[in-house]
This record gives C-alpha cells, sequence and structure tokens, in this order.
C-alpha cells in the first residue's frame, strides 16, 4: 500500500454515478416552481464516482487503519475486547434495522422488550434499581446522570450544591461534564497507592457538594479499599455518589456499584458490553440510579404491564429532567449489548470479568520488570507503567514508546494518562486475548526498553516506519487548520 | 468457558503459578468483603450462537417492519433508500471494531473518511467548517444554542413553535442544566411568525434563534429574512435541517445562518427505532474554536506525505478538563462513514434526483388525498419537502387505524402536541414509496368505510 491514497473528491469525474432510482411514476414537479428561491443555486460539489470505484475507494481506506479484528489493542481504560459477529447479525435484522421509533407501539412490542430487558439487566448487573438507556455515549451519560443529581437537589430546596468532586487520577470527561451541567469541580488528591485519600475528602466535603465522582477500580486499576467509607461520608455531607462505568469491566459478577454506595452511574455498553467502538462511535452510555432518582429519570421510560409494553407519556413523569437525545437511545447499539449479555450469561460475564483481571496480572508481572507499575500487590483489568525512569535514563519518551509499540504490529496502551503518573502507559489487555498474545507484546515491549537502553532516543525518531504515514506534524494542523478539502487544489 | 475468551484451563493454571496466586478470587482480595458478590441471579443463562439467533429472531419477528408496513410517518426519521454498498463498506472490521483515531498513523482511514465527511458537510450546508459528528440532530442542536449562548454571552434561546418537539425537549434539557433561558416563537401558519419574531427580539436579550427547515411540518422557511431580523437584534441563527434535503434546498450558509446543525439519519443509515445515526454542526471561522466534538485536520507527515490528525484538540476535555467547550469527546464515526459512502454514491444529481422524487411523490399524494374531499392542506401555498400537514375529517387515530388494519403506517398524529391543528397528521412521502402505495394510503384513507 504504497501508492498515495486520493480523497473522494480528487477521484470524482463529472456524469460518473453510483445511483440509480426507479422511474418516477407520478408526475414531476418542478423545483423552482415548487420552492421558488427556497430550491438550490449551486450544486453541493459532492464526489461523482461509479459504485465499483467508491467501494473500491472505502475499502483501500478501511486498510489503513488498526482494529481489533487485526490484532492486540491494549488501550488503557477503553476495553477493547473483541465485537461477537452474532451481535451485528442482529442488530441488521429487518425486524429492528427496518423499525420506525414511532410507529404504533402494538407494531414494537419485540423492540420495546428487548428495551425492558436490556435495563433490567444492566440493573442486576450494577446493583441499581431502575436505568434509562437513553444517553448515545459515556460522556453523554455522565452530563445525564450529573443532571439528575442536579434535579434531585433541586427537587429538596437544595441549590447551594455547587460543587462536585472529581479525583485528580479522574478521565477528562468528568470535570468536563460537571461543568457543563453547571456544577463547579473541586480536585481531592489521591494518596500514595492511587486511592482517594479519607481524610483529604473529608477536609472538603461540606454543604455545597453536589456528588462525587468515581471510578472503581480507578484509573490505575485498582479497586479502592476504602470505598464504603467514602460513600458514607459523602452522604453523611448530604451529596450523592457517581459512579464512572469505564472500568467495570472487571468486577462484573464480582461485586456491584450499587452495593458500594453508589447513588447514580454511567455504563459504556462499547467498553464492557462488547459493541464495537466503531472508530469513535456509536456508543451507548445508558445510567443507572436508585430507586430515589427515579422519577427524575429521562423520559419516555418502558413499562410493562397488563402484558403489554408502552412508553410513557410526558405528563406520567413530572420530576423527569426531560430528553437528552431523540427517541430511545443508540437501539442496534442496544441489540448488541443484549445479545451480548445473552451469548455470556451471568457465569461468562463473571468469566470475562475475572480473565480480564487475570490477564493483567499476568501481562503486569511481565511488563514490571521493565517498568515501574504505578499501582502495589495486585491489579484488576488494567494497569499504569511509570515511564519516568526509563526516558530519564535513555531519552526515549512514552510517545517514542508507543510508536515503537506501532512498528512492533500492535496497537499501543494508552499514553500519558492518568496525569498522576509520569509518563504513563495504560494496559488494558481484556478478557479476550490468548496468553501466547500477552506474552508476543511482552517480548516486543522488552526489546522496545533494550533498544532504548542501547540505542536512546535517536533509534526512535522515525518510527514507525511500516505505517501509511510517519508522524505527523499536528503542530501545524493546529496554528494553520485545514479543515476540508480545498478544491482549488 | 465462553467461546469469546481463549484461555484453556491449563493457561489459567499457568498463568496463576506465574503471577504466584492460587486462585482468581486471591486477585480479588482487594474488593473489601463488605461489597463482594457471590451470582447474578437474575441473569438469564448463557445461551450458544444458534439460540442468541433465536432469541433475537422472536423479539424482532414481533415487530412489523417498514419493509413489510409501507410507512408514511417520518417526524423525525425517514425511510429513504440505502444501497447496499453502504452496509457492506461499514460491515469492515477495519471500520467498525477500531477506537476513536488517538494513533494518526494506524487510524488514516478514519481520519480521512472523517475529514472527507466535514467537506461534504461543509458543501451541502455551504458552512466553513464542520466537526466530526455528533449524537443525532436534538443534541447536536442544544450544543449549537449552547455555543450561541457562549459566543454572544447572552443567555436566551429562542426557537419556532415549528421545530421538533423532541429537538424542543432536548433544548429545555440542556438549557435548564446550562442555566440558560428560552421562549417559542409562534409558527400559525406553518412558518415562523416574523411580528411574533420582532416582538421576541426586541428585549436583545436572545443569544440565538432555532430555526428548522424544512419545519416539523415541512415546511420551508426564509431562511434570509429570518437571518436579518436576527442579526438585526445582535442574534445568531441556527438553522436545523436535513443533508438530504440540502441537495435540494439551497445552503443555509448562503442565505445568513450563523450555525447549522441536524439529524444524519436521512443519508445512509437505517430507522433502526430512532438510533444510531449522527447529528452533524457547522459554522464559520469565527465560531471555529468553539466548536464541540472532534474535528479532523489535513497536515503532512515527517516525510511531507499528507495526512490527517485530530485537531484544534485544545477546545477537549482530555487537554481543558473543565474548561474545555463541551464534554464530547467521541463522534458517530460508523454513521458518518456511512453517510459519506452514500454522498458518494449518490454525489450532486443523485441527491437533487432523490429530492426531485420526493417532492413529485409528496405533492401527488396531497393532491389524491385533498382530492377525497376527507383532507385539506393546514398551511396551503406554504413549500414543503417530503412532509406536510394535513387536517383530516376524522380523527387521526381512527384514521391511523384504519391503515394500519390495512398494512399502512399512516402519519404522526399532531394534535396531542398542537392542539390548535385538530385532527392534524404529519404525512411524510420519500422516495421510497411507490405510486401504487400511495394510491392504496389514498383508497383507504379517503374512502368512506
Amino acid at each position: 500500500m504504497t501508492r498515495r491514497m486520493e480523497t473522494v473528491f480528487e477521484a470524482s469525474r463529472p456524469g460518473r454515478k453510483g445511483y440509480a432510482l426507479p422511474e418516477l411514476d407520478v408526475p414531476a414537479v418542478d423545483c423552482r416552481t415548487a420552492l421558488g428561491k427556497a430550491c438550490r443555486g449551486k450544486p453541493p460539489r459532492l464526489p461523482e464516482m461509479a459504485e465499483v470505484d467508491v467501494v473500491r475507494h472505502f475499502t483501500r481506506l478501511s486498510k489503513l487503519n488498526y482494529s481489533v479484528d487485526e490484532g492486540f489493542y491494549p488501550l488503557g481504560s477503553c476495553t477493547m475486547k473483541y465485537n461477537p459477529k452474532v451481535n451485528e447479525v442482529a442488530a441488521r435484522m429487518p425486524g429492528f434495522a427496518r423499525l420506525h421509533p414511532l410507529q404504533p407501539e402494538e407494531t414494537a412490542q419485540g423492540a420495546m422488550k428487548l428495551l425492558f430487558d436490556l435495563g433490567a439487566m444492566l440493573a442486576e448487573i450494577t446493583g441499581m434499581d431502575a436505568v434509562t438507556l437513553q444517553p448515545a455515549a459515556g460522556a453523554h451519560g455522565e452530563q445525564t446522570g450529573l443532571m439528575l443529581i442536579k434535579a434531585w437537589h433541586e427537587s429538596r430546596g437544595d441549590a447551594k450544591r455547587t460543587k462536585v468532586i472529581v479525583p485528580d487520577s479522574a478521565h477528562g470527561t468528568n470535570p468536563a461534564s460537571a461543568a457543563v451541567t453547571g456544577f463547579e469541580t473541586v480536585e481531592v488528591a489521591s494518596d500514595d497507592e492511587g486511592m482517594v485519600d479519607l481524610g483529604s475528602l473529608e477536609a472538603i466535603l461540606d454543604d455545597t457538594v453536589a456528588a462525587l465522582m468515581l471510578t472503581n477500580p480507578n484509573t490505575l486499576g485498582i479497586f479502592e479499599k476504602h470505598i464504603l467509607e467514602l460513600t458514607e461520608a459523602v452522604h453523611r455531607a448530604g451529596g450523592l455518589v457517581y459512579y464512572d462505568g469505564a472500568n467495570l469491566n472487571a468486577i462484573m459478577g464480582k461485586a456491584r456499584p450499587g452495593d458500594m454506595g453508589f447513588d447514580v452511574l454511567h455504563l459504556n455498553l462499547h467498553k464492557t458490553f462488547g459493541t464495537p467502538h466503531g472508530g469513535g462511535g456509536p456508543g451507548a452510555g445508558p445510567v443507572g440510579v436508585k430507586a430515589e432518582l427515579e422519577p427524575f429519570l429521562p423520559s419516555p421510560v418502558v413499562v410493562h404491564k397488563g402484558g403489554r409494553y408502552t412508553f410513557t407519556g410526558k405528563d406520567e413523569r413530572p420530576r423527569s429532567i426531560g430528553r437528552v437525545r431523540s427517541f430511545y437511545g443508540n437501539f442496534g447499539v442496544l441489540v448488541k449489548a443484549y445479545a451480548y449479555i445473552r451469548a455470556l450469561g451471568p457465569e461468562g460475564l463473571k468469566e470475562a470479568s475475572e480473565m480480564s483481571v487475570l490477564n493483567a496480572n499476568y501481562l503486569a508481572k511481565k511488563l514490571g520488570g521493565l517498568y515501574p507499575l504505578a499501582h502495589k500487590g495486585h491489579c484488576m483489568h488494567e494497569f499504569v507503567l511509570n515511564g519516568g525512569p526509563l526516558k530519564h535514563e535513555t531519552g526515549v519518551s512514552t510517545l517514542d514508546v508507543a510508536k515503537a509499540v506501532i512498528e512492533a504490529g500492535f496497537h499501543p496502551p494508552t499514553i500519558y494518562f492518568p496525569l498522576i503518573v509520569p509518563e504513563a502507559l495504560m494496559v488494558e489487555p481484556t478478557e479476550t486475548e490468548s496468553v501466547e498474545t500477552l506474552d508476543r507484546f511482552a517480548d516486543a515491549m522488552e526489546e522496545i526498553v533494550a533498544k532504548a537502553r542501547s540505542e536512546g532516543p535517536e533509534a526512535f525518531r522515525g518510527l514507525p516506519t511500516t505505517t501509511p504515514i510517519s508522524r505527523p506534524d499536528e503542530t501545524t494542523a493546529a496554528r494553520n487548520p485545514i479543515l476540508r478539502w480545498q478544491f482549488g487544489e | 468457558m465462553s467461546r469469546y475468551t481463549p484461555a484453556t484451563a491449563e493457561d489459567r493454571r499457568r498463568m496463576l503459578e506465574y503471577i504466584g496466586v492460587g486462585s482468581i478470587d486471591d486477585l480479588y482480595s482487594g474488593i473489601p468483603a463488605g461489597v463482594r458478590q457471590k451470582d447474578l441471579p437474575d441473569i438469564p443463562k448463557a445461551l450458544s450462537e444458534p439460540e442468541v439467533i433465536r432469541d433475537l429472531r422472536e423479539l424482532a419477528g414481533a415487530n412489523r417492519n417498514i419493509d413489510d408496513l409501507p410507512c408514511f410517518l417520518g417526524a423525525g426519521i425517514y425511510d429513504h433508500f440505502i444501497p447496499a454498498a453502504v452496509d457492506s463498506i461499514i460491515s469492515r472490521g477495519e471500520f467498525t471494531t477500531c477506537y476513536t483515531p488517538y494513533q494518526p498513523e494506524v487510524s488514516q482511514g478514519t481520519l480521512q473518511a472523517i475529514f472527507q465527511y466535514q467537506t461534504m458537510v461543509c458543501e451541502l450546508t455551504g458552512m466553513e467548517v464542520s466537526n466530526a459528528s455528533m449524537y443525532d440532530g436534538a443534541s447536536a442542536t442544544a450544543e449549537a444554542a449552547v455555543l450561541a449562548a457562549s459566543a454572544t454571552k447572552r443567555k436566551k434561546i429562542l426557537w419556532g413553535r415549528n421545530v421538533n418537539p423532541q429537538t424542543k425537549e432536548v433544548l429545555r434539557t440542556y438549557c435548564w442544566s446550562r442555566g440558560l433561558e428560552h421562549g417559542e416563537v409562534p409558527a400559525a401558519g406553518g412558518t415562523i411568525d416574523r411580528e411574533a419574531l420582532d416582538g421576541a427580539l426586541s428585549a436583545g436579550d436572545a443569544a440565538a434563534l432555532v430555526v428548522q427547515s424544512p419545519s416539523f411540518f415541512g415546511t420551508v422557511e426564509d431562511i434570509k429574512a429570518l437571518a436579518e431580523k436576527v442579526h438585526g437584534a445582535g442574534a445568531l441563527l441556527i438553522v436545523v435541517t436535513d443533508l438530504l434535503a440540502l441537495g435540494t434546498l439551497e445552503a443555509p450558509g448562503a442565505l445568513g445562518a450563523d450555525i447549522v446543525a441536524g439529524d444524519g439519519q436521512t443519508v445512509g443509515n437505517p430507522a433502526s427505532f430512532g438510533g444510531p445515526a449522527f447529528g452533524f454542526i457547522a459554522v464559520n471561522k469565527p465560531l471555529m474554536r468553539k466548536m464541540p466534538g472532534r474535528i479532523c485536520g489535513q497536515t503532512v507527515d515527517s516525510r511531507g506525505r499528507r495526512a490527517f490528525v485530530l485537531t484544534l484538540q485544545a477546545r477537549e476535555q482530555h487537554i481543558r478538563r473543565e474548561k474545555a467547550t463541551s464534554n464530547i469527546c467521541s463522534n458517530q464515526n460508523l454513521c458518518i462513514v456511512a453517510a459519506s459512502v452514500y454522498l458518494s454514491l449518490l454525489g450532486p444529481q443523485g441527491l437533487a434526483e432523490v429530492g426531485g422524487q420526493i417532492m413529485a411523490k409528496t405533492e401527488y399524494a396531497l393532491g389524491r388525498l385533498e382530492k377525497s374531499g376527507k383532507f385539506r392542506r393546514a398551511f396551503p401555498g406554504v413549500p414543503c419537502f417530503r412532509e406536510a400537514v394535513l387536517l383530516s375529517e376524522r380523527p387521526v387515530k381512527e384514521l391511523n387505524r384504519r391503515l394500519l388494519d390495512a398494512g399502512i403506517i399512516g402519519g404522526y398524529s399532531l394534535e396531542p402536541l398542537y392542539p390548535e391543528l385538530e385532527n392534524g397528521w404529519l404525512l411524510a412521502v420519500t422516495e421510497n414509496r411507490t405510486k401504487q402505495e400511495i394510491d392504496r394510503l389514498v383508497a383507504v384513507a379517503g374512502g368512506d368505510a
């Protein structure tokens, strides 16, 4: 694949087309007569291509991507597990893909049952009382969850709760979601084990705190051992506790956020429940709540009564925060997650979590000889390597290492996150990888570190060499943005 | 052992031995005893693949879908034809099973697809900058409103009564959570009432007007005239529209729009009970750095070759945390790949031809229904696209029941949300409807029985 990849705009030739419509079987209408000046003047410069050329273009484009279907993708915090193919078949069944969201409820009972059952299963897995499937992504779920918290405090006439506490190890979406729902973020420090420091938390808890947001296992891949004390402290101060479900993959069937004292949570079906990431979406970010927050859930909600499924009307949910998205969420994604849970069953879900933890600990031990680990003892489903000493010793940065991992034929781990570990490499192998894959990755990492020690940073500057492009100039891209095809080119 | 985990019993034994623990449970010793759990009793037992398919077929089979029932229902989701090549491309694992393109060297496929999509959105909307897409049209509109408030430093969002009610619900939710005020401008004649708009703008506190065209009623608004009024009051004009319609309708950017947003389901994405599809948002350069979401840009690699990267990331949460322009850290990527395959197949002529067929078929259906004497147009003389409001002689509930019994999905009943439109019936006619289907609709809906 050495040929320059042209754009569809370069490939376009006037007069080509890749479609055919049936002959118009009713009298034609002249656009200008019907629409007047609202009729389009200058046509959009969309590509003009034959079907074969469109298919070849996008097939060639696809080959420039690395994917889970191709190989190991240990991107920490992203849970890049294998995405079962049967789920794709399920979502494409005409009885799902060809459903109009507003068609009569009596003609959509199967879809509504699926929504109802999926919500119930997610509630069971997380220990929550009710679930909304409406949010379209994890960040959207966070935003929805924080809106629920805001509505709950408002309903109690408690208007002074303007702060959300977020650990310094948290995902960047946590403070951003707090900000977009009108909260001010307060950071709480982690202790030397990477856990939230109970004393530091208690020191900042007061009657202005609306909520604490936590990821558990946290972003260092360890379970907060004082979780019950932490949630109790927040509740004592009149706040609620939010669970960021990014790391749920470690604990299905082992522990439930609902039992840890969490009041609201979001899940990432595209992480934990095997739906594909699609290069950035569509995902789904359902939100689960405890009973006292249930009245505030986005409407509509599917209810089951008298042997029928119905969507609640607007008037039935007077305390609802309203909608956060049109219709019922990313339904096609929900079908895939439903199929995933049905395929695994309770034992399979538990096994997925257990194997994710076993794989992570195995790989952590293998890599622990190369890098200091950011955690002590055992990790959960992921772990963080401290790239600081290697950089100090050899001048080879974590970015250089990531590019060398690409050269070795793997997707790199998440890099420079969490922020509390210098030159961090965050590794999440997931349960769907074999021990041979983990061994191969560990061998590659060993070679990379050896190369860093023997040859220094110069040997990394040109990496990767085997990919469609070498390192891109991101500074110029941001300084002088070219965000669309320049037709004059 | 599940089919999705490769580890054999022997692998597990060896791995545990290497780690130096006796059992997997030992690895969970960090979980306090008080929160440990034994089982998930209410999750049904595991199914083999044939059983999964059987279960889902049963659920899917309990629905009647729009392959079997000709669909005249729109109201935000439309039954447009999708060429087979679209699903073939987005079924490729290389597009489906990759993450957000954080490592550009191994993500050029996704990145170039985004860049091409952004260009297509700019071309269709007539705007200078598009992002990589949003969750859906309703949330894209809400984010546009938030952007307008931030850009104008004003706190009031106005919208037309003829904006999609679900979009308005999402706007209300976002406004409440951001501390923004809002107001609705009447649209009694099917389009935004100009005098009422003057009144709403006269206070000089509006950040933006949200106008939808084609509106929820299918009517086409005079964007240019609205833009003049809105700009005269120091506010921004947010135009909510539809990418497929823009093959036929004038680009809002050419008419004075400041932000263009909407839903992209119509171009290459199935109805899928309302999702997933994608939302789009486009602005001109002055608002570029305030835009939410992912943006892809063109650059060169270290050897001078063209390359694509995510850019302008200084707006985003992983850099800016609580100071980010939004918390969005994804796009509906696979759905925009579908859209760009669709738009590449159709090209400008194809899109115009689809639009032409829609206009012809809509007009044919409306004319025939009017002739039956049982319906009249709610907004005669106002141009419309794909959808129009008819006032029915008999209650819409009864009408739709008759149609369903005859195997047809009828239009959307407007009266519950628009009491002023008594027996109001919002009928959508896409290029997928045949003359025969329309004639059947007319026979049942316009019949006396």
